[in-house]
């Protein structure tokens, strides 16, 4: 009975479609910060619930591989927990929350804190690929733009965030340079993420379903952070560290622990966090 | 490069909308340092003839060659696109009748200013904001409105900021499509008063497309009369203007109302 059930095919996607993705990928990688468009498929879950993303691991995943994915650093929140389940399901793959174990890490909103070494892989889930979209509505210009290298724009806009704020007040999806050529969204990775995308021995990938587009950072691929010569790009601070680790150095969450207004700020790597507690680190907050 | 080579030359540009004529086999030579005007009634396409010389429309025949900063004279269909965009944001200014067209109307008055520094490399927030701190001052806004949207700006202040935009880069031929169009006669005044100051002082080109021949009288030197397409008159402003040889342009002429 159940071998007459209409099974899947591994990793969900035909694998006509897998060749289609991974010809972008091939592209994508060529031509670091370069996006590739790609015909997006539907998939079982909502446009931006990571649609591009789920599409870029179902394509490059094997059977030996193991995945880890995270939503904001955390292993466990919903869109987390769904994705890893979809593919411990259709593809019968390993998964982890480690990322030392991991071999390909779909991820949203973050950049894990554990240094990535070569071999693993990063997928992000993309909402809006183009940097200049909120600047340059039409597609046909930006493509132009990006051709020519026309970039001053993306000044623009951090002008106008000093202009109104006194510092640049882009504080994730900041606008990178890939090796001195594309200029890239990475993605609404918070900005204390982007000097972790210099010279990373992973791979990146950029899948951005809705937008039908992918792009790629090879390794170790120079990726600079824009900024003005008297306004510097800097990142986030904090100014304590994590309550529960007692990391510092990390980016931490803001976590609202009772009504009146007790507040604890903890690591947003869950993983992370977990580890250096097992290592034996306490925070202030324990 | 001296003076007296031309810095564009138009020869035989004409356009056409299928079966239907913008402009037909207009040909001149601008020097640095002129201003000419194109004037002519509505449809008689003066606009269209803007629009082609300045590669904002490609042309059905013809040929506009432009001096480059270099002195070679190249013919503007043979740039890469690149090189014609560098040109346009560097060497050229356009003035749009409708300064909503021409301006970012959703970042500050600063980053209008700002935007061509910016796209040639200029990556200094205080000196992009000083020089432009010192343009607005220069088209007579308030410097204390850098920071605001030119959509909270009046019709004549977008129009100055326009010209801010456009001037900064200093450009050597500046397109201006009836830069007083939809503004009220004082304001129109002041502006003129205006370019007439800068187009003096940065020692401008310009090609000056407009309906007003009192506007034409004030800024150019050399004016082309356009009827259907066609150049029917061309000579020196004044000449023109008070001496009126073709028909058309005599009734023109007469047809300014006196007060």
């Amino acid at each position: 009975m159940t071998a007459n059930l209409p099974t899947y095919n591994f990793a969900y996607l035909d694998e006509e479609t897998k060749r289609m993705i991974r010809r972008a990928v091939l592209k994508a990688v060529a031509i670091p910060g370069y996006q590739v468009p790609f015909a997006s498929r539907e998939m079982p879950m909502p446009y931006g619930w990571g649609t591009g993303g789920v599409q870029v691991t179902a394509s490059i995943i094997g059977p030996d591989d193991v995945l880890k994915v995270i939503d904001q650093g955390s292993d466990d929140t919903t869109n987390a927990v769904s994705i890893r389940a979809f593919f411990a399901n259709v593809a019968n793959v390993a998964v982890t929350t480690k990322t030392g174990e991991a071999t390909v890490i779909q991820t949203r909103h973050r950049i894990p804190e554990t240094p990535l070494r070569e071999g693993q892989t990063l997928v992000y889930q993309v909402p809006i690929p183009e940097p200049l979209r909120f600047l340059e509505p039409r597609e046909t210009e930006t493509r132009i733009m990006h051709a020519l290298e026309e970039y001053g724009l993306m000044h623009v806009k951090l002008y106008e965030d000093i202009a109104r704020n006194g510092h640049i007040a882009t504080t994730y999806a900041y606008p990178v340079k890939v090796e001195g050529r594309y200029v890239m969204d990475p993605s609404p990775i918070p900005k204390f993420d982007n000097p972790k995308m210099d010279d990373c021995p992973a791979l990146q990938l950029f899948g951005a379903g809705r937008e039908q587009r992918i792009y790629a950072i090879p390794p170790h691929t120079r990726i600079e952070s824009l900024d003005f010569e008297d306004h510097p790009f800097r990142v986030q601070e904090f100014d304590r560290p994590c309550g529960l680790c007692g990391a510092t150095g990390v980016y931490l969450d803001e976590i609202v622990t009772d009504d009146r207004g007790g507040r604890l700020y903890a690591c947003s790597d869950t993983d992370y966090c977990e580890e250096r507690r097992m290592a034996g680190h306490v925070g202030p907050a324990l | 490069m001296t003076i007296d080579q031309p810095l564009l030359i138009a020869e035989g540009v004409t356009k056409h909308y299928g079966a239907r004529t913008g402009c037909e086999d207009v040909s001149f030579e601008l020097y640095p340092g002129e201003i000419l005007a194109v004037v002519g009634e509505s449809g008689s396409g003066k606009t269209t003839l803007l629009n082609g010389l300045s590669c904002r429309l490609p042309l059905t025949g013809g040929q506009v060659s432009y001096r480059m900063r270099d002195g070679t004279l190249r013919d503007l269909a043979s740039l890469t696109e690149a090189e014609r965009r560098f040109l346009m944001r560097t060497d050229w200014g356009f003035v749009h009748q409708n300064p909503a067209d021409g301006l970012r109307m959703r970042v500050s008055a600063g980053a209008n200013i700002g935007e061509r520094m910016m796209a040639v490399g200029v990556r200094h927030y205080g000196r992009i904001r000083e020089t432009a701190d010192d343009w607005l001052t220069r088209v007579e806004i308030n410097a204390g409105r850098i920071d605001e949207n030119p959509a909270s700006f009046s019709g004549g202040m977008r129009q100055r900021l326009q010209i801010a935009r456009n001037l900064v880069s200093h450009p050597r031929l500046v397109f201006m499509d009836e830069p007083t169009g939809g503004l009220d006669v004082s304001v129109q005044a002041r502006l003129l008063d205006l370019l007439r100051a800068l187009v003096g002082e940065m020692g401008l080109s310009a090609i000056l497309v407009t309906h007003d021949l009192a506007v034409a009288r004030l800024l150019s030197h050399r004016m082309m009369v356009m009827k259907d397409g066609r150049v029917v008159e061309t000579g020196l402003t004044d000449r023109v203007l008070d001496d009126p040889r073709h028909p058309y342009t005599q009734l023109l002429v007469a047809s300014i109302l006196e007060v």
